[in-house]
């Protein structure tokens, strides 16, 4: 992946060692887990309000809503960064997971709205008789939990097979999943696909009976999300190590040889891309109840390749990483929108183009590198003139599949 | 002399003859028309005593005979008489007063000294027999606008009365927008008429003249009411009726698929404008550029200024500022393309998912640069007066001139692109680098040059698709990243690598798009069109003109 280190592929030893227990991807996850899941929360609610070891309730929403996007970070380090496929229609699947949740939490509000209609207000502003065929079910929470799984798996399921199957790969792949994130914005912003269009769903009151204001709830939501975000690191680190991850891997640094081997790239494909849909989903669900809204601009085609840099700066290939630029990238965004709200954008500008250009393994891979003494810089500076010398826009038309290697320079033959 | 000679068969010698014959025939012209022309003065000035008496019925009967005249001075005396500036005195004199507020001798025109003269009332028994004078009078104005107006007037009013002035004048017209005017409000008042044969001669008179405005009434006519009865009790006329609505109603559909294609090909071209520069920089170069919809916007930016410039320095040439924005345009966006591809893009080569972040994070600084120099409102692009307006193609259908520009605009990138590639020396080199780099640079060509100015005509070509976005729709700071993923679709649609597949998909495009709004609404119909281009993707992963043979990769 770093074209500067042809022939040493950081991520890929880390997806080897993952199979060993404990590898230091797995502590960084763990002591994650453990913060966001039991220390933030118990802090929250334990000391008073006054008490130097208080967190305050605006910090614990903060950092859920960062572990919800951790896991999206992971699911989608899992696509790209293990399979190979960059796709940018991740936003939509954890939109409809949001979407899900909105829709039971919209139902849950009972006769409290606006209007005291069983109906969502929305409908009733739009002067809607009756629920559509597809709310119903949705006052129930295991239902609506399940189809925020299930919705973003079938879709993905459903467009990853086409596409696979046909051979739609690299960034043809990813601009065609661009088309249907902009294609899904465009249906959720109609009022007339009953969800709520431009304002989408919020304004909600309770989950499970718990009122969404109360700090405890919030910090219950906290502490599950941070165990979502455990259990997906955990589901992802045994689907790397497992034999399906060494193909998938495989597949990713050249697809070609492992398909001459006998391997049917589709299946480990559309097995991969459905996995991360439906962990996206999950995201989505445990988002919404802790954000209070959920509108058709998170499918904005942005977010998705928004999700991309995050995985980027904290190094594609290592799940760690993925945590770790999820929390960086949208701590900063959290902060530079409040603090200097016109440099966000030219941060995270310059964020891609640096990350890309200067430590294409990310912060991960930049780290590992000064422990071992090399640093980033020399390696950039030192990379520059493999790059110049090895690329052209020809290599990149003869390889699709080379983008998750581990270098441009040694593999590919000129056609 | 030269239609003479085309259009006489019977040679010089009876040319001669007609030409000698000439004076006769005048002289005997004036002969007859002079006693016409005395009895119309008199008619006139006779009408005219009636205007001084008191009684209002005199002064209707006035009118109404000053309305039967001939005399063209007596439409002119009617609205003065509208506008309030007819006095007439206790001795019967008629004046009329001009704007410098001096009397006049209706009859003569001579000035006039009136002391006792009062301003005659128009009360509204007057009035409401003034404004059809007037109009049927106006509708043998020489003016065809002021006929048309009169027409439309007269129709409006749907006047049985009307209609001995609306046949009369349909017999003298020429010009053919009033004639069919006058055909259509004639046919309005012989519907209503309680002979059939004269309603069924109406509907055939609408049938003729193909008149869609009268549709409305002839469903009301065939329409069935609650109590079985129809509107129009006579089977024959009803089935007349009947066929011709349903004659107008093909037409309608026909007239509305005309405008729908031609709507669909100045969207298309927008498609292909945009993503021209994309089949460039993705098609030959494989950089896939998310930074491309910033060209646009910078473009369309650079129009901006250029406007701006004008109107600070050169405002007696502003109406010409657009010709000045295109090279403004083409050359700003080749510059910033030249930069990006020397400080950025050039160490991503064949890193092509890396490229995308990049280039994304590219347009993202490019967007909050302009929003920190011009501020993150639109900014108003206004079109040179020559573009303003459009003509109307058929009833209801207008093609406004902007459209119609943006057209033959893009006729004039695609073959300047065309050019650049196929006849110039760049080009040459361009296709050589793209089809085999290293034998390229076997033969000495720089590759490094070749591709920094390959990207930045790829920019350039955007940013002049800039220019042409400014004339039609908004111009903000966001412009780009509402085109940039048609933009990729078109690309990839008309199969990477190939202009003449890029072209043929925005077209194909853009016509669906207009095709399928009004039957699924404008969003369902986009959504649609990209289901459609994934679903076609699907089948053709190459696009529609996949490249053959050895340039194929190989997956």
């Amino acid at each position: 992946m770093s074209p500067a280190k042809p022939t040493k592929a950081v991520p890929t030893l880390a997806g080897f060692a993952a199979a060993r227990p404990l590898h230091w991807n797995s502590w960084v996850a763990g002591v994650v887990c453990l913060v966001v899941g039991v220390i933030i929360p118990v802090l929250n609610v334990g000391p008073s309000p006054r008490s130097a070891f208080h967190i305050s309730d605006f910090f614990v929403t903060l950092v859920g809503k960062l572990t919800c996007y951790g896991i999206v970070a992971v699911a989608m380090d899992l696509v790209w960064g293990y399979a190979g496929v960059l796709s940018l229609c991740h936003a939509v699947f954890f939109a409809l997971g949001g979407y899900a949740m909105g829709m039971y939490l919209m139902r849950a509000i009972g006769t409290e709205g606006n209007y005291r209609s069983l109906l969502p207000d929305f409908m009733v502003f739009l002067d809607w008789k009756e629920l559509p065929w597809y709310w119903e079910g949705f006052n129930r929470f295991g239902f609506a939990m399940a189809m925020a799984l299930i919705v973003p798996g079938v879709v993905a399921f459903i467009f990853g097979f086409f596409a696979f199957r046909s051979r739609i790969g690299g960034v043809y792949f990813s601009i065609v999943t661009q088309a249907l994130t902009y294609a899904a914005m465009l249906l959720f912003f109609r009022n007339a696909t009953g969800f709520g269009g431009n304002n989408g769903l919020t304004d909600f009151k309770r989950i499970l009976g718990y009122p969404l204001r109360e700090p405890s709830t919030r910090a219950a939501l906290c502490a599950i999300t941070g165990l979502a975000l455990g259990l997906t690191y955990a589901l992802c680190r045994y689907i790397i190590g497992s034999r399906a991850g060494r193909v998938m891997t495989a597949m990713r640094d050249a697809e070609a040889k492992v398909r001459f081997s006998g391997y049917d790239p589709v299946a480990y494909k559309l097995f991969a891309w459905t996995v991360s849909a439906m962990l996206c989903g999950l995201a989505g669900a445990l988002y919404v109840p802790q954000v209070g809204i959920i509108n058709p601009s998170e499918m904005q085609p942005s977010s998705s390749v928004e999700i991309a840099i995050w995985v980027a700066v904290g190094g594609r290939g290592t799940l760690a990483g993925a945590i770790l630029g999820a929390f960086l990238v949208n701590g900063a965004k959290s902060w530079l929108t409040v603090a200097f709200p016109t440099a966000w954008l030219y941060f995270l500008g310059v964020l891609f183009v640096v990350v890309t250009l200067v430590v294409p393994g990310g912060i991960v891979e930049s780290f590992s590198g000064l422990l071992k003494g090399g640093g980033f810089l020399t390696k950039y500076f030192g990379g520059l003139g493999v790059k110049r010398a090895a690329a052209g826009p020809e290599t990149a038309a003869a390889a699709p599949v080379s983008t998750g290697g581990p270098g441009v320079g040694e593999e590919q033959e000129q056609p | 002399m030269m239609n003479a000679r085309i259009f006489s068969p019977l040679g010089r010698w009876s040319r001669m003859r007609v030409a000698s014959l000439l004076p006769v025939v005048m002289l005997g012209m004036l002969l007859l028309a002079a006693p016409a022309r005395a009895e119309g003065e008199n008619d006139y000035a006779s009408a005219l005593k009636g205007i001084a008496n008191p009684s209002t019925d005199a002064v209707v009967q006035a009118i109404t005979a000053l309305g039967a005249t001939e005399d063209p001075r007596a439409l002119k005396f009617l609205q003065s008489l509208d506008g309030g500036d007819v006095a007439v005195d206790a001795a019967g004199g008629v004046f009329v007063r001009d704007r410098g507020g001096a009397l006049h001798d209706a009859a003569t025109g001579a000035l006039a000294n009136a002391p006792d003269a009062h301003p005659l009332i128009v009360d509204n028994s007057i009035r409401r027999i003034l404004a059809p004078t007037v109009s049927r009078l106006q509708l043998r104005s020489p003016d065809p606008t002021v006929r048309l107006a009169a027409v439309e007037d007269v129709a409006g009013r749907a006047s049985s009365d009307d209609a001995p002035a609306l046949r009369d004048a349909l017999a003298q017209e020429k010009v053919a927008s009033v004639h069919k005017a006058l055909v259509s409000a004639l046919a309005e008042l012989d519907l209503a008429s309680d002979d059939p044969k004269q309603r069924m001669a109406a509907i055939a008179a609408i049938d003729a003249e193909g008149s869609e405005r009268l549709r409305p009434k002839l469903e009301t006519l065939i329409a069935k009411h609650d109590d079985g009865t129809f509107g129009e009790p006579d089977a024959n006329v009803r089935a007349a009726a009947e066929k011709v609505v349903k004659g107008l109603q093909r037409k309608q559909v026909v007239f509305d698929t005309t405008a729908d294609v031609l709507y669909g090909l100045s969207m298309g071209s927008i498609l292909l404008l945009s993503s021209l520069g994309l089949a460039i920089t993705f098609g030959l170069m494989r950089v896939i550029n998310m930074a491309h919809g910033e060209m646009l916007m910078l473009g369309a930016y650079a129009t901006y200024v250029t406007q701006q410039f004008f109107h600070a320095h050169l405002p007696e040439h502003e109406s010409w500022y657009l010709l000045a924005a295109v090279p403004v345009a083409l050359i700003t966006t080749m510059a910033v393309g030249a930069l990006l591809e020397r400080t950025v893009i050039r160490f991503l080569y064949g890193r092509p998912l890396e490229t995308l972040l990049a280039t994304y994070g590219l347009s993202l600084l490019l967007i909050q640069i302009v929003r920190t120099i011009f501020g993150a409102q639109n900014v108003a692009v206004g079109n040179p007066p020559l573009l303003s307006g459009g003509f109307e193609i058929f009833e209801g259908v207008v093609v406004p001139y902007n459209r119609i520009a943006v057209i033959l605009f893009t006729i004039v990138v695609v073959t300047f692109v065309g050019y650049v590639l196929r006849g110039t020396s760049l080009g040459l080199r361009v296709r050589a680098v793209t089809q085999n780099r290293p034998m390229a640079a076997c033969m000495g060509i720089r590759t490094e040059w070749v591709d920094m100015w390959t990207f930045a005509l790829g920019s350039g070509v955007g940013g002049l698709g800039g220019v042409a976005i400014s004339q039609l729709g908004n111009v903000g700071p966001d412009l780009g990243q509402s085109y940039i993923v048609d933009s990729f679709l078109v690309v990839v649609l008309g199969g990477v690598g190939k202009l003449v597949g890029s072209v043929v998909a925005a077209f194909g495009l853009g016509i669906l798009n207009k095709l399928l709004e009004p039957l699924a609404g404008a969003v369902l119909g986009k959504i649609i069109v990209l289901m459609t281009v994934i679903l076609v993707i699907q089948k053709r992963p190459q696009g529609l003109f996949a490249p053959k043979g050895r340039t194929v990769e190989s997956a």
